[in-house]
C-alpha cells in the first residue's frame, strides 16, 4: 500500500463532513416537522462526497498512466453523469404520487446494480493484473457482487409487481424455496472456490466462475421475491434497500473509500430497523413475509356462509341519502383513491358533510396504499386536515358507534377474515373493524379481490352496500347529490 | 501481510462498525407517516456507491471496463438524483403542517 498523499487526507476530511450530514439528515427524518430540512442536508452531503471525489481520481492512483485515455474517460464520465442527472430529475418529477413506491423499487435496484458493477470492475481488474486481490479486498468485492446483484434483479421483480407488469399473487413453482436454497449453496460454493482456491484455478477460468457467481445471485434475487405476495411489496423493497446499503459498504472496502464504508454501512443498518418496523406494523416476522407463501398459491379463503350472496349494489345518490341521514361518518381511503386520484373530491365530499353538521374523520390505516404511510402522503397532498386523520389503534374503539363508514378503494386492511380465518394470508394483520359500524358503504370498481388476492366477505354482511363505479367518479356523484339534502 | 496493512484494515473495519451502530440508533421512534419517505431517503444515501462509479471509470482501461464504468455511474447518478427528487416531494406534503389534536 502506498504512503497517503495530502490530497488524499483532504478528501477523507470532506468524506467526514459528508458522513455527518448524513448522520444530521437521518436524525431530522424522525420527524414531520424536520424531514424536508433533513433530505436538503443529505443533499448536501451528497453533494460533498462527489465534489471531493474529483481531486481523488485526478491524482494517484486511480489516474491512468495514458493522458488520452484518461480525458476520454473523463468526458464520458460527465456526459453520463448529465444523462443520468437530467433522467433522473424529470422522471422523479413526473412520477405519479400513487407510483411513488414501484419508483423507490427502481431506484433501488439501480444503486444495487451499480454496486455490483463497482464490484465486477474491481474483480476483473485484479484479474487483468494478475494479482490476487488481498484478502480483505477479495472477500468484500465478492460479497458485494452477490448482494448488489440480489438487489438488482429483486427489486426489478419488486417493481414490476407493483407497476402491475407481473401479477400480484404469489408466484412460483413447487419447491421454489429449495431451489432457492440450492441456489445460496451454488453461490457460496464458488464464492470459497474463488477465494480459497484462487492460486490453484487457471487464471482463464477466474472470470467465467465469477460470472456464474453473478448469475446465481441475479436468479436468487428473482426467484426470491416472486414468491412474495403483491401486498408485501414494501418490507421487500425495504429489505432490499438494506441490502443495496450493505452492499455498498461493502465496495467500500474493496475502493477503501470512507464516504461508501459510512453511507452504506448506515443505510444498511437503519434499512433494516425500518423493515423490522414495517413488519411490526402488519403484524408479521420477517421470516413470515419472505417465506409465508411457500408453495406459491393462495387458495381464495373464507367464511362459507357468504358464499353464492349476493351483495347490494347502492347508486351514488343512494348513498348520498344515507350520508345527509347520519350523525357521524369515518372514510377510509384505500389505495383504490389513490389510483383513482380522487383524494380531492374526496375532501370536497367530506367538506359538504361537515358544513351539514356531520362529523367526518378519515381512518388510515398503516398499509393503507401500498406503502406505511403512503396514504398520509396523498392526503396531505389533498389539503386534508390532520386532526381529522385517525390511526388504526384510536379508530378502531370508535365504529360501534359509527353510523356510515364510507370505504374508498380499500379491501384487504377491512377484510375481517384478518380477525379469525387462520387459513387466510392476511391472518394475523390489524385490521380496521369497520363492519361494527351500522352502515358500511364500500366503493369499488368491482367485486375482484384485493391486492393480496383474497376474497373479502365483509361486502357480503347485511350491513354493507357497495357503490360500484371508479373511486373517483363514484365520490363526485354523491357530493353533487349531497347538494340536494 | 504487513502491520501496516492490519493496521489500514483494523481502521475500516472501525469505521464500518460505527457506521453500522449509528445507523441501527438513528432509527428508533419513527411515525409511520414517515416510514415510506424514509425508505427513500435511505434510499438516495446508498446512492454514494456514485463515488465508486466514478473512481473506477476513472481509471477504466478497454472497452468492457468503460462499459461496466459507464453504467456504475449511469446507475449511481439515477440513484442519487431520482432518490432526492422522489423524497423531496414526499417531504413537501409535510411542510408547514403540525400535527394537533386537540381531544
Amino acid at each position: 500500500m502506498n504512503e497517503p498523499t495530502i490530497t488524499e487526507a483532504f478528501v477523507r476530511f470532506g468524506y467526514l463532513i459528508a458522513a455527518v450530514c448524513f448522520v444530521m439528515a437521518l436524525k431530522l427524518m424522525n420527524s414531520p416537522i424536520t424531514a424536508r430540512k433533513g433530505n436538503w442536508v443529505s443533499i448536501a452531503g451528497m453533494v460533498i462526497a462527489l465534489i471531493v471525489t474529483i481531486p481523488l481520481f485526478m491524482t494517484g492512483a486511480w489516474r491512468p498512466a495514458d493522458d488520452a485515455t484518461f480525458n476520454r474517460n473523463l468526458i464520458l464520465m460527465g456526459a453520463t453523469v448529465a444523462l443520468g442527472t437530467a433522467i433522473g430529475f424529470v422522471s422523479g418529477r413526473r412520477i405519479q404520487m400513487t407510483a411513488m413506491p414501484q419508483m423507490v423499487a427502481l431506484l433501488n435496484g439501480l444503486g444495487g446494480g451499480a454496486v455490483a458493477l463497482v464490484s465486477t470492475f474491481e474483480f476483473l481488474e485484479a484479474v487483468h493484473m494478475g494479482t490476487a486481490q488481498p484478502p480483505l479486498q477479495g472477500i468484500t468485492t465478492i460479497l458485494s457482487a452477490i448482494i448488489g446483484s440480489i438487489s438488482f434483479s429483486g427489486s426489478m421483480i419488486a417493481f414490476a409487481k407493483l407497476q402491475e407488469l407481473l401479477p400480484g399473487r404469489p408466484l412460483g413453482f413447487k419447491g421454489i424455496q429449495f431451489f432457492n436454497l440450492a441456489l445460496v449453496f451454488v453461490a457460496v460454493g464458488i464464492a470459497l472456490a474463488l477465494l480459497v482456491f484462487h492460486a490453484s484455478i487457471a487464471p482463464s477460468m477466474l472470470s467465467p466462475l465469477f460470472f456464474m457467481l453473478i448469475a446465481a445471485a441475479l436468479i436468487l434475487g428473482v426467484t426470491g421475491v416472486l414468491p412474495i405476495g403483491g401486498a408485501d411489496m414494501p418490507v421487500v423493497i425495504s429489505l432490499l434497500n438494506s441490502f443495496t446499503g450493505l452492499a455498498a459498504g461493502l465496495a467500500g472496502f474493496v475502493l477503501s473509500n470512507n464516504a461508501l464504508l459510512i453511507g452504506g454501512g448506515l443505510v444498511g443498518a437503519s434499512g433494516l430497523i425500518l423493515t423490522l418496523l414495517m413488519c411490526t406494523a402488519m403484524n408479521r416476522s420477517l421470516a413470515n413475509v419472505l417465506f409465508g407463501a411457500v408453495g406459491g398459491t393462495v387458495a381464495s379463503s373464507g367464511n362459507s356462509a357468504y358464499a353464492g350472496k349476493q351483495a347490494k349494489a347502492y347508486s351514488p345518490d343512494d348513498v348520498a341519502i344515507l350520508l345527509s341521514n347520519a350523525n357521524n361518518v369515518v372514510i377510509v381511503p384505500g389505495y383504490g383513491m389513490a389510483v383513482a386520484q380522487a383524494q380531492h373530491q374526496v375532501k370536497e365530499m367530506a367538506g359538504k358533510l361537515t358544513a351539514m353538521g356531520i362529523d367526518v374523520k378519515y381512518a388510515v390505516h398503516p398499509v393503507a396504499g401500498r406503502m406505511p404511510g403512503h396514504m398520509n402522503v396523498l392526503l396531505a397532498e389533498a389539503d386534508v386536515p390532520y386532526d381529522q386523520l385517525y390511526e388504526l389503534e384510536q379508530i378502531n374503539p370508535l365504529f360501534p358507534e359509527t353510523d356510515v363508514v364510507l370505504v374508498i378503494g380499500a379491501n384487504d386492511v377491512v377484510n375481517p377474515a384478518a380477525r379469525y380465518d387462520k387459513s387466510s394470508p392476511i391472518y394475523g394483520m390489524p385490521i380496521l373493524d369497520v363492519d361494527k359500524a351500522r352502515t358500511v358503504v364500500v366503493s369499488k370498481r368491482s367485486m375482484n379481490p384485493g391486492f393480496a388476492g383474497v376474497d373479502n366477505e365483509l361486502f357480503l354482511y347485511d350491513n354493507t352496500v357497495m357503490a360500484f363505479g371508479s373511486a373517483k367518479d363514484t365520490v363526485a356523484k354523491i357530493s353533487a347529490a349531497l347538494d340536494n339534502y | 501481510m504487513s502491520p501496516r496493512e492490519w493496521f489500514d484494515l483494523i481502521w475500516v473495519f472501525t469505521v464500518f462498525v460505527l457506521a453500522i451502530f449509528v445507523g441501527l440508533e438513528v432509527i428508533a421512534k419513527v411515525p409511520q407517516t414517515l416510514h415510506t419517505p424514509l425508505m427513500s431517503a435511505t434510499n438516495a444515501i446508498h446512492g454514494v456507491i456514485l463515488v465508486g462509479g466514478l473512481l473506477i471509470l476513472a481509471k477504466a482501461e478497454g472497452v468492457a471496463m468503460l462499459i461496466i464504468g459507464v453504467a456504475a455511474v449511469f446507475f449511481g447518478t439515477m440513484n442519487v438524483v431520482g432518490g432526492f427528487v422522489v423524497t423531496d416531494r414526499m417531504l413537501e406534503m409535510f411542510r408547514g403542517k403540525k400535527r394537533s389534536r386537540t381531544e
